[in-house]
């Protein structure tokens, strides 16, 4: 049984923003399977004795404090954009008509 | 877009229907710099400028946690009662939306700091204890410009311009549990709980908690049920809402709309509402398209919060009086009723009562010219009572003058009118209008004698020994002096002439 579904692809696509055709749906699909099915392994040598972790390293409370340092200027901050409107960052429409 | 929506009037939707309420605030917290990066979050700057790397979310930039906000939300979490987790994680939001660079907002999931609280509130001199599901750190998105289109509004937008100033702020977000049978109050149960909410902030001192600045912002989630029914409808969820004023207005517009629909056979679509603070009306926000899988998981760019028990116990003895306890003891200490500390907790006159009984004034002093006089002062001039241009200290100076003898309640409203009026302080006030009492007893014993002159039949009858006569001749007294006289010293000389005693 394969460990994600074609249409749990295409649903992720759509959450993503991203376009993808028929093809691609299939080719993806299988390409992250594969993927999931790798990761998986790690299951496999996981025990009782090895707790689950979300970092590599065995720390934790590693804060800054609360101090004020230098930002961007907003031509820095804007330079990559691919487009700007009164220093701000310019994005296309976000929702169409629909709702 | 906005289409006409029929509404069942309050009571009667009230008679058919039992509410459930839900509250999510988001408070910005008052840290100096951003959640994960050094950038001001000072408000009002131009866009763009309080941003870097980390907050623009640029390749290879990386998060560390503010210790200060870290803090702050141990503090919010251990005065709502609740439990502080010993150890927890930030969890990724995954969205795709300009609000935020990173295309993920750093928030909290399974793990919050805080859990399992609650907060007492009182409505209409009755206490109603709000249950806190959950209080979590998270940070704060870009604001978005929506240009084109009609409405100014998101949809129908030709394009959006965003200002990442906000993005990386760190907010707090507290939900509540559904909050069951307030019945008929739900609408004021849920301002009473987020204007409590605000106090405690303020007491805490870890936001400024500026509705009208959106440092402090209410989810309202309303669903109704049948009279009687076991089962919870289906709820709704109403962003938006940014003065005290309007959370009731949402909770009672929200009731109103849905029992139109549902005593018409119709459903309830669990949704997003946006509420509009100019008709009170709420229009539906996201459409099925927007319904979001998160996908939560673990942050991987920060390390786990494992505050220490040592630290939480001392954050917790530091904690300053809680505005709920501190009514209590000034309840106690002025010796009101439960429903006239309720009096002047609406009316915004604790602090100010405090305030001059710290200046030395007697309890009942205090309150009766701040509730009296000063709130009607207020009220004709659409003014909250804090807005007045007057101080505790000079409260103090009148009652001062009045206990001395120098003013009567009348001269005393005269000088609290002219302080009001940008007269000066109270003494001058009272010297420029020439208000203080007649307390010359020549001056008063000449008004004396015209006025009994002028009413010899009420002499008489006092002479005779109809001594409740008497207040009609004080009464002229006091109108001939123009009220500066001093009514009991005047009985008392009015007597004396006339041959009388008591």
């Amino acid at each position: 049984m394969s460990a994600i579904t074609r249409d749990e692809v295409a649903h992720l696509a759509r959450l993503s923003r991203l376009a993808l055709s028929e093809d691609e749906l299939d080719h993806y699909a299988t390409q992250l399977d594969d993927i999931i099915g790798a990761v998986a392994r790690v299951s496999e040598v996981a025990t009782d004795d090895i707790p689950p972790s979300s970092h590599a390293l065995p720390l934790t409370n590693v804060y800054r404090p609360d101090e004020v340092r230098p930002s961007l200027t907003p031509q820095e901050a804007l330079a990559a954009a691919p487009a700007v409107e009164d220093d701000r960052f310019r994005v296309p429409r976000i929702l169409g008509e629909e709702a | 877009m906005t289409t006409t929506q029929s509404v069942m009037p309050y009571d009667e939707a009230l008679e058919r229907f039992e509410p459930v309420l839900g509250l999510e605030t988001h408070v910005e917290l008052g840290t100096e710099s951003k959640m994960f990066c050094g950038c001001s979050t000072a408000f009002g700057a131009p866009p763009n400028t309080h941003v870097c790397p980390v907050c623009l979310a640029l390749p290879g930039a990386l998060p560390v946690a503010n210790d200060k906000a870290i803090e702050s939300t141990i503090r919010i979490g251990l005065a709502l009662n609740c439990t502080i987790a010993e150890w927890c994680r930030f969890a990724r939001k995954n969205y795709f939306y300009p609000d935020m660079p990173k295309n993920y907002q750093i928030s909290q999931y399974d793990e919050p700091l805080c859990s399992n609280g609650y907060l007492d509130v009182e409505v209409n001199g009755e206490t109603v204890r709000i249950e806190i599901e959950r209080v979590h750190l998270e940070e704060d998105t870009g604001k978005s410009t929506h240009v084109g289109g009609a409405t100014g509004r998101i949809h129908g937008a030709d394009y959006s311009i965003v200002d990442y100033n906000r993005a990386g702020i760190p907010l707090v977000e507290i939900v509540t549990k559904p909050i069951p049978g307030t019945d008929r109050l739900a609408p004021e149960v849920a301002r009473a709980y987020v204007t409590e909410l605000r106090e405690v902030m303020r007491t805490l001192g870890v936001s400024d908690v500026r509705m009208e600045e959106g440092s402090l912002r209410c989810d309202v989630n309303v669903s109704l049920m049948p009279r009687g029914s076991a089962e919870w409808g289906t709820r709704t969820e109403t962003k938006n809402v940014n003065s005290l004023r309007s959370v009731e207005r949402a909770v009672r517009g929200e009731i109103e709309r849905q029992a139109a629909i549902l005593a018409d056979g119709g459903k309830i679509v669990q949704e997003t509402r946006h509420f509009h603070e100019d008709t009170g009306a709420t229009t539906s926000g996201r459409s099925k398209e927007e319904a979001q899988d998160y996908r939560y998981f673990p942050e991987p760019d920060l390390l786990p919060i494992a505050p220490s028990p040592e630290w939480i116990a001392e954050l917790r003895g530091e904690l300053p009086e809680l505005p709920g306890a501190r009514r209590k003891r000034l309840q106690a200490e002025w010796g009101v009723s439960e429903l006239d500390m309720a009096a002047m907790h609406n009316a915004g006159a604790i602090d100010l009562v405090e305030a001059t009984v710290e200046a030395g004034v007697p309890a009942a002093d205090a309150r009766k010219w701040w509730m009296g006089e000063l709130a009607r002062r207020a009220n004709e001039s659409g003014r909250a009572l804090a807005e007045l241009p007057i101080t505790p200290g000079q409260i103090a100076r009148v009652v001062e003058l009045v206990s001395s003898g120098a003013l009567n309640d009348k001269l005393a409203r005269q000088v609290l009118e002219g302080v009001l009026a940008g007269e000066g302080s109270p003494d001058e006030v009272v010297e420029a209008r020439g208000l203080r009492i007649v307390n010359d007893e020549g001056e008063l014993s000449s008004i004396i004698d015209q006025v009994l002159s002028a009413n010899a039949d009420a002499a008489d009858k006092v002479r005779a020994g109809k001594i409740a006569a008497a207040g009609a001749l004080v009464g002229g007294v006091m109108k001939a002096s123009r009220g500066k006289a001093d009514a009991a010293r005047a009985r008392e000389l009015i007597l004396e002439k006339l041959g009388v005693s008591e």
